[in-house]
């Protein structure tokens, strides 16, 4: 008697458990699209480039398909270059410059297209023009405007009398000031549209709540629009810090890196490390460091997301 | 029942598979042996007009008179390299594939390519050093037809407006781009951005001085280094050129506001169009008085890729010997203003009686010097270390001795 009842209830069990089976089987299967799209298109190729950046991997690999394993040999090889270290500060600089520029001169075009005037939408609409002109066309119309000689801007400069003419491409210690205007310029509508979205959303009775208390202009900024910015910011600042740190095709435009290395960044050097010298290992090496620090930004992000998440 | 007729079912399946393996071994050699090539595939970066219809017309005809049609695929000079990169990994490499020079030997040396000499091609006749850039480990992988170098290239009104003559030494070329600079003009420009472009216009410097790629760390490399520095430094130069490249120099040059230019024979379709521009060229000049300007070695060389398919392979071959017939050397040189490889006085006088612009660049090549002849692969590496040190110099991060150390470190 006993046993009938637990064979019933095992039978019971293990057909209750097919069918848990079953359905997370079907759960699977809707799954699998996502998951071979992921390891298609993410993660076999930042597999395949970790493993590279230990192998000596150059053009006769492409057609033996051999690469030997070196271990760290890349890594020591690009790190003891004299290019590295400038390159990582150039790096930083780049990405702190550019972010600084483009979020406040962002923040400050978002607030002002936040009050109603005439043309408001039309003018909104024209700022997004630097970011639909493809980086080639807008580098190589940049290299002309920052030309030494004949460039406007150092003819506009002139007429105020206001320079000697700069050589903003051509000299060590202004070229990689003006590779940073330009990306301002760049990603000022990025900023700017994203930051007016986030405006959009703060509740209009908020200032008007504030208002009665007095709260008006800075104030108003800082004790309503700040905060409630906040979430928007956060996503605004890491999604930049990314996006700069791996601009590569605005630098080559500009001035290729030069002159001598001042504009060189980690990804115009990895790139020059694998599709000029072919040396496709120490080019992978010099990628998964930049993988690594963007990583970095990408887990302070989702981690800054979750926290948001759980505080509202 | 349901067993044997599923093994019944196994049983077809395989003999249908070793039927199919056994025709298809049957029909293999059909192909291997009968060399019916009717057509090859052939990959070269001539995208702009009018080469691409110069190059076109010349494969069309090679291919005319071997019976074959060719089936071209044209990619831009930049994506040449990566594309051979991809079908190499995927065993698609065409039959008949361009090479800028000093890129083959670093394709030769993974063994994608098929040495000429299996088809009793030799590189006699032709200027050594443009042979040399085609051979990798004593053997000639590739055939190249036509060459170019650059020269100095200068504006006859503005020369004669300042009552001097083209420079031949250094010294000279000091003097003359001094006397020829005024507020709105430098008297000279050259190249010299962050790439090989860089190098390349630094080469006839170096080279002429005595200087060698594989140690630029001397006192010959020095030399030519501080000429540009001081050519910079007197104001002859505008700093602008560390970031010019060759066609912005050119654009400079048509406006007017420079009056003599380092440049190559590619640019003299743009500069004749202009009818009020008076140009001529001479030898880059030389440090001393009657010395011998080296200049490098430009232009595309032809290779047969291993593609394993011998009959094609072999009309592969057939299709450079005949983009290399003195004919068609001297006809693509007078059409893209390069100058033919072949070395014998019929082809070279022939080719400066159609084309008399081309006297200069014809006398330089024959002194002119390869890029690759000495260092093969380890090129790039080098090429880097001199627009490097070009950059350091000109920038006055450092001293030329010194940027050249710093360079080579």
């Amino acid at each position: 008697m006993q046993t009938r009842m637990s064979r019933r209830s095992s039978v019971l069990a293990s057909r209750k458990l097919s069918n848990r089976r079953k359905e997370r089987l079907i759960e699977m299967l809707f799954l699998v699209p996502a998951i071979v799209y992921i390891l298609a298109f993410f993660g076999y190729p930042v597999v395949k480039n970790i493993v590279m950046g230990f192998q000596d991997y150059t053009m006769k690999s492409f057609f033996t398909g051999e690469a030997p394993w070196v271990g760290l040999k890349n890594y020591e090889a690009i790190i003891s270059s004299s290019v590295f270290s400038s390159a990582f500060v150039n790096t930083f600089l780049f990405t702190i410059g550019s972010i600084v520029g483009q979020f406040t001169i962002g923040l400050a075009i978002a607030l002002y297209f936040r009050k109603r005037f005439p043309l408001n939408d039309l003018l909104r609409s024209l700022i997004l023009l630097p970011w639909l002109l493809p980086l080639i066309v807008s580098s190589a119309i940049w290299r002309w405007l920052l030309d030494q000689d004949n460039g406007a801007i150092n003819r506009i400069l002139d007429m105020m009398q206001l320079s000697d003419h700069p050589g903003w491409l051509t000299t060590t210690s202004l070229a990689l000031t003006a590779v940073i205007i330009v990306n301002i310029w760049i990603g000022i509508p990025f900023n700017v549209v994203i930051l007016y979205s986030g405006l959009q959303d703060i509740p209009e009775e908020l200032y008007e709540a504030g208002q009665l208390d007095g709260a008006t202009g800075w104030q108003a900024f800082r004790w309503i629009t700040w905060p409630m910015l906040r979430p928007v910011v956060s996503v605004v600042l890491l999604l930049g810090v990314i996006y700069t740190l791996k601009v590569l095709d605005l630098i080559l435009g500009l001035t290729g890196g030069g002159p001598a290395n001042a504009s060189q960044t980690l990804a115009t050097q990895s790139y020059q490390l694998s599709f000029v010298q072919f040396e496709f290992g120490q080019g992978a090496a010099m990628a998964n460091i930049l993988v690594l620090i963007s990583l970095l930004f990408a887990v302070i992000y989702l981690y800054m997301n979750k926290s948001a998440g759980k505080s509202s | 029942m349901t067993e044997t007729l599923r093994a019944s079912h196994a049983w077809t399946a395989t003999a249908a598979m070793a039927l199919a393996v056994a025709a298809s071994a049957l029909a293999m050699p059909a192909t291997a042996i009968g060399a019916e090539v009717d057509s090859i595939r052939v990959l070269d970066y001539y995208n702009d007009s009018p080469d691409r219809e110069i190059y076109g017309e010349l494969l069309n005809t090679c291919g005319a008179e071997l019976g074959i049609t060719i089936n071209r695929e044209v990619v831009p000079g930049s994506a040449l390299m990566s594309k051979v990169l991809q079908q190499g990994a995927s065993r698609t490499l065409p039959d008949l594939l361009m090479l800028d020079n000093p890129e083959l030997q670093q394709i030769a040396s993974t063994g994608a390519l098929v040495p000429l000499g299996k088809f009793g091609i030799t590189g006699e006749g032709f200027q050594s050093q443009v042979i040399a850039a085609s051979t990798y480990e004593g053997e000639l992988y590739g055939l190249q037809p036509i060459t170019n170098t650059i020269a100095l290239f200068y504006n006859v009104d503005m020369l004669e407006e300042a009552g001097v003559t083209p420079p031949t030494t250094w010294a000279e070329l000091r003097e003359t781009a001094k006397a020829l600079t005024t507020d709105d003009r430098y008297g000279l420009a050259f190249a010299a951005p962050a790439n090989y472009e860089g190098t390349w216009q630094f080469l006839p410097f170096m080279w002429s001085n005595g200087g060698d790629e594989t140690n630029i760390d001397t006192p010959e490399t020095a030399e030519a280094l501080q000429l540009w520095v001081d050519l910079l430094n007197d104001g002859s130069v505008s700093r602008s050129v560390l970031n010019w490249t060759q066609a912005d120099v050119n654009d400079q040059f048509r406006q007017g506001n420079i009056a003599m230019m380092v440049n190559g024979p590619w640019q003299i379709p743009l500069l004749s169009s202009d009818a009020d521009l008076h140009y001529d060229v001479v030898a880059i000049p030389t440090p001393e008085a009657g010395g011998t300007s080296v200049a490098p070695l430009g232009g595309e060389t032809w290779a047969v890729p291993n593609t394993g398919n011998e009959a094609a392979e072999a009309m592969a071959a057939k299709m450079i010997q005949c983009i290399n017939s003195d004919q068609n050397q001297i006809s693509l040189a007078v059409q893209r203003q390069t100058v033919p490889t072949k070395m014998s006085d019929a082809v070279q006088e022939e080719f400066v009686k159609q084309a008399p612009k081309m006297k200069t660049f014809s006398e330089m090549v024959k002194s002119a010097r390869a890029r690759t002849a000495k260092l093969g692969n380890d090129w790039p590496k080098a090429a880097t270390e001199i627009y490097t040190a070009v950059q350091l110099a000109l920038t006055g991060k450092a001293s030329p001795a010194d940027a050249l150390k710093q360079a080579q470190q």
